[in-house]
């Protein structure tokens, strides 16, 4: 069994962001990450991100991940990172089990900070689980990461910031975009995505969703179905488009499987994504000395999990009796930062989520 | 297919890395995981659902959906989407006939 004051699951934008600040602040820290590398989702982010200057606005996703790990080089001494390591137990003892290559390890922590992330939610229509129907998000490892092909004519489903930013992300690869499809009367992401996307002659097509896959063994075409004011499919407006990949993109939910694992308080806010922790002011779960920021807490963006990720890990340096030395100042900026960044109608939903689970001071 | 050409990122030509996939000798490159060397050689057919036994590929790529499990070197439901590809692997899909791209 191996005894350390803070594990951090997860080693995305939120998980490493937590660890700078715990590791500035003195304590000796151990990331578990499932994938072989860190970053989470940003390693495949080829965009530059837009927010404000303190979360690496007009960085690309891919550079801001090797600048939060080069953040972390100076603590070598204290820093554990696992990586190809999946934790598969969180025990009310502060006991966390870890599956690494082929290997059961032990850990007990002072303090712990989820940061697992999202995953991608899925769409109900028929024949929806042919091979070539992908979550954008996989499309996008697969291209940006490997360096893969996903696919020749792909379709879109949704027009949210993913699925705009995926959509022209398989264009520079060389895939040919046939259309994005949005099931509502407006586009979801923010215009300037759009706009890149119909100068190269993408439609994306409003008030459209699929209404089946068809192919044998894999997707072979589309057809689309038109709906009404009250979303209600408009019989004889079928569109069959021919693609070889179909990529759903119609939101992600908390993955948090571990938090309820635990018994920890956990309430559906649909405005969040799904599942979410209660956690009080100081970022706690309803176990003590267990915090959780980032997606898991309610679908954001990487930059405010970066920001969620900092106050983490002031929290937990707190909590463990060795607070950051700049705990105080640094509070009261990163509130604002994220108080800023959820400001506008982009933010709405988000405020009216953190609302519900309870967070008034968004 | 791997991508040859792109506007921001280079991908170099790395080294070859060789497995057998059902029996079938199969070359990925160095950083590939398991699925994304298959899928660079037309496998898309991951696994079968349980009950219907309809084909599945992979859906999340990151570890969530499990659509992609396989038998490696002996070990079944790997999760081949995190898994590195190693020199000499023998990666098994877990139904009985797979189809693979042209």
């Amino acid at each position: 069994m191996i005894k350390r004051d803070l594990v951090i699951v997860g080693a995305g934008p939120a998980g490493l962001s937590a660890a700078k600040i715990v590791l500035e602040a003195g304590l000796n820290v151990t990331i578990i990450e499932r994938a072989h590398v860190l970053g989470g989702q940003l390693v495949k982010q080829t965009h530059k991100f837009f927010g404000s200057k303190s979360e690496y606005a007009k960085t690309r996703g891919i550079d801001i991940a090797k600048i939060l790990i080069e953040d972390l080089e100076e603590y070598k001494n204290r820093l554990e990172i696992l990586t190809d390591a999946t934790v598969v137990g969180m025990y009310p003892d502060y006991m966390i089990t870890v599956y690494k290559e082929n290997q059961y390890l032990k850990y007990k922590a002072n303090s712990i900070i989820i940061a697992t992330g999202a995953s991608e939610k899925f769409l109900a229509f028929e024949n929806n689980d042919l091979p070539g129907i992908y979550g954008a998000g996989a499309v996008q490892t697969l291209m940006n990461q490997y360096g893969i092909m996903p696919a020749k004519e792909v379709v879109m489903v949704g027009s949210g910031n993913i699925g705009l930013i995926v959509s022209y992300q398989l264009i520079q690869a060389g895939v040919k975009v046939k259309a994005v499809l949005e099931a509502s009367s407006h586009i979801g992401g923010y215009l300037v995505h759009a706009a890149k996307l119909v100068r190269l002659g993408v439609p994306i097509l409003t008030r459209t969703t699929v209404k089946r896959a068809n192919g044998k063994k894999r997707l072979e075409s589309i057809e689309t179905i038109k709906l009404d004011d009250s979303w209600k499919e408009i019989p004889g407006t079928e569109t069959k488009i021919n693609c070889d990949a179909l990529c759903i993109s119609v939101g992600l939910t908390p993955l948090h499987q571990l938090l309820s694992m635990a018994n920890i308080d956990m309430v559906y806010i649909s405005e969040l994504g799904g599942l979410v922790p209660k956690k009080n002011e100081d970022y706690e779960t309803s176990m003590s000395y267990v915090f959780a920021c980032g997606d898991v807490t309610g679908i954001e963006e990487a930059s405010s999990a970066m920001i969620e990720g900092k106050i983490a890990g002031l929290m937990a340096s707190k909590a463990l009796n060795k607070p950051h030395k700049d705990f105080e100042e640094l509070k009261e900026k990163y509130f604002e930062q994220l108080n800023n960044l959820r400001q506008g109608p982009f933010g709405k939903k988000i405020r009216l989520g953190l609302k519900k689970v309870g967070e008034g001071n968004c | 297919m791997r991508i040859k050409e792109h506007p921001i990122l280079s991908f170099e030509k790395k080294k070859e890395i060789h497995f057998t996939f059902n029996g079938k000798d199969l070359v990925g490159y160095e950083g590939d995981t398991i699925a994304a060397a298959l899928h660079d050689n037309g496998i898309m057919h991951f696994s079968n659902s349980i009950k219907l036994k309809r084909p599945r590929g992979f859906y999340c790529a990151i570890g969530n959906c499990g659509s992609c499990n396989m038998t490696v070197d002996g070990t079944p439901n790997v999760k081949t989407c995190l898994t590195r590809l190693v020199e000499g692997m023998i990666v098994e899909s877990e139904v009985d006939e797979v189809w693979i791209d042209d």
